[in-house]
């Protein structure tokens, strides 16, 4: 009786072990995909705003340079219009942070 | 195979060591942690230098009052007066209060010993950002009549009618849905990046230190990490007035929602 109880808890014992070996690999392979996807996703919401503040600092210091009196206007609209660019690139940021720490 | 101690060395803390901090006193719903002692230096602080400032006014301001009138004069010329043109006077002491509260928040981002921006939580930003939500929804209704208002909103002038069945649903979702979170998280995101970004610096010049030869590398992370510092001093500040302008053009257009 005893050796039939000592050998289903083994076997139970080594059933779990096999169980959660099989869980950390899996959120090892997830925690994995999600570096990747974090990665990614970061990376490919900082090219649009990337190139579109580039062409709004770009035009701002062209209306500066032709226009010098009016750069305080200019500047304002400027950081108006980088706030809302950069409003996507931050969302990647904010999906970053949500793949890969939370 | 050299360069394994190197990677060894350079180990991130976990998110959490970086932005929660333990609760001083209190627990639960009441926990006074760093980040609330923050905000009620970011509240204080301010009330403070502008009661200073008003206590003894005089003519000629110096000292102290010279310095707040700069403060008021620069959100009256560059936030108030663009955002949202004629009749902008009563709105500046809520202006003056988002920029003071959200740039000293924001600059203990790179006061010794605090290092932690107010802003950096979500909480905090969220707040600011559904005051000035309702503010300028309940400053619409007020000004132009509820049913004008959303009128207004909904159906803008000069759009052909049946471009509206686009246009409408667009306008209605990006002033009512989207506007109190895009104006939150451009405030949070910034802030926790620029909080991530000093302390991988941080991180970097430590694991640099320990190393035996290589420590001479520390001739280029060090000034980095005293050039991000500097760096984010301007961000900080920056963010303070994109949050202030954004609500006072918030706050324009539901005056003036024809233009």
């Amino acid at each position: 009786m005893s050796t039939i109880g000592a050998i289903t808890e083994q076997a139970i014992e080594l059933a779990q072990s096999a169980e959660l070996a099989q869980e950390v690999e899996a959120e090892d392979a997830q925690s994995v995909a999600a570096a990747e996807g974090a990665g990614l996703a970061y990376g490919l919401a900082a090219i649009g705003p990337g190139i579109g503040i580039g062409y709004l600092v770009g035009q701002a210091v062209q209306a500066m340079a032709r226009q010098p009196e009016s750069a305080g206007q200019v500047q304002t609209t400027m950081f108006l219009g980088i706030a809302f660019t950069e409003a996507l690139a931050l969302l990647g940021f904010v999906v970053f942070i949500m793949l890969k720490f939370v | 195979m050299t360069m394994t101690p190197v990677l060894a060395a350079l180990e991130f803390p976990p998110i959490e060591n970086v932005v929660e901090w333990p609760a001083m006193f209190g627990d639960g719903w009441y926990a006074f942690n760093k980040i609330a002692l923050i905000a009620l230096i970011a509240t204080a602080a301010p009330a403070l230098l502008f009661f200073m400032a008003g206590r003894r006014s005089k003519l000629v301001p110096r000292g102290v009052q010279s310095f707040v009138e700069a403060i008021i004069s620069f959100v009256e010329n560059q936030v108030a007066k663009p955002g949202i043109g004629t009749g902008y006077e009563p709105y500046m002491p809520l202006l003056i209060s988002f920029f003071c509260f959200i740039a000293v928040g924001n600059l203990f981002e790179v006061i010794p010993f605090f290092q932690m921006p107010l802003n950096a939580r979500m909480g905090a930003p969220l707040v600011l950002a559904l005051v000035a939500y309702f503010f300028f929804i309940i400053v619409g209704m007020k000004h132009n009549g509820a049913r004008n208002y959303l009128r207004m909103v909904a159906f803008p002038s000069g759009v052909p009618k049946a471009m509206y069945i686009l246009v409408t649903p667009i306008e209605l979702v990006s002033t009512f849905v989207v506007r109190p979170f895009s104006h939150a998280i451009r405030l949070f995101a910034n802030m926790l990046a620029g909080h991530i970004l000093l302390v991988s610096f941080g991180v970097l010049c430590i694991a640099v230190w320990q190393l035996k030869l290589l420590v001479v590398l520390e001739a280029l992370t060090f000034p980095g990490l005293i050039a991000f510092t500097a760096f984010e001093i301007g961000v900080s500040l920056i963010q303070a007035f994109v949050f202030a302008i954004l609500a006072s053009v918030y706050i324009g257009g539901a005056l003036h929602p024809e233009h």
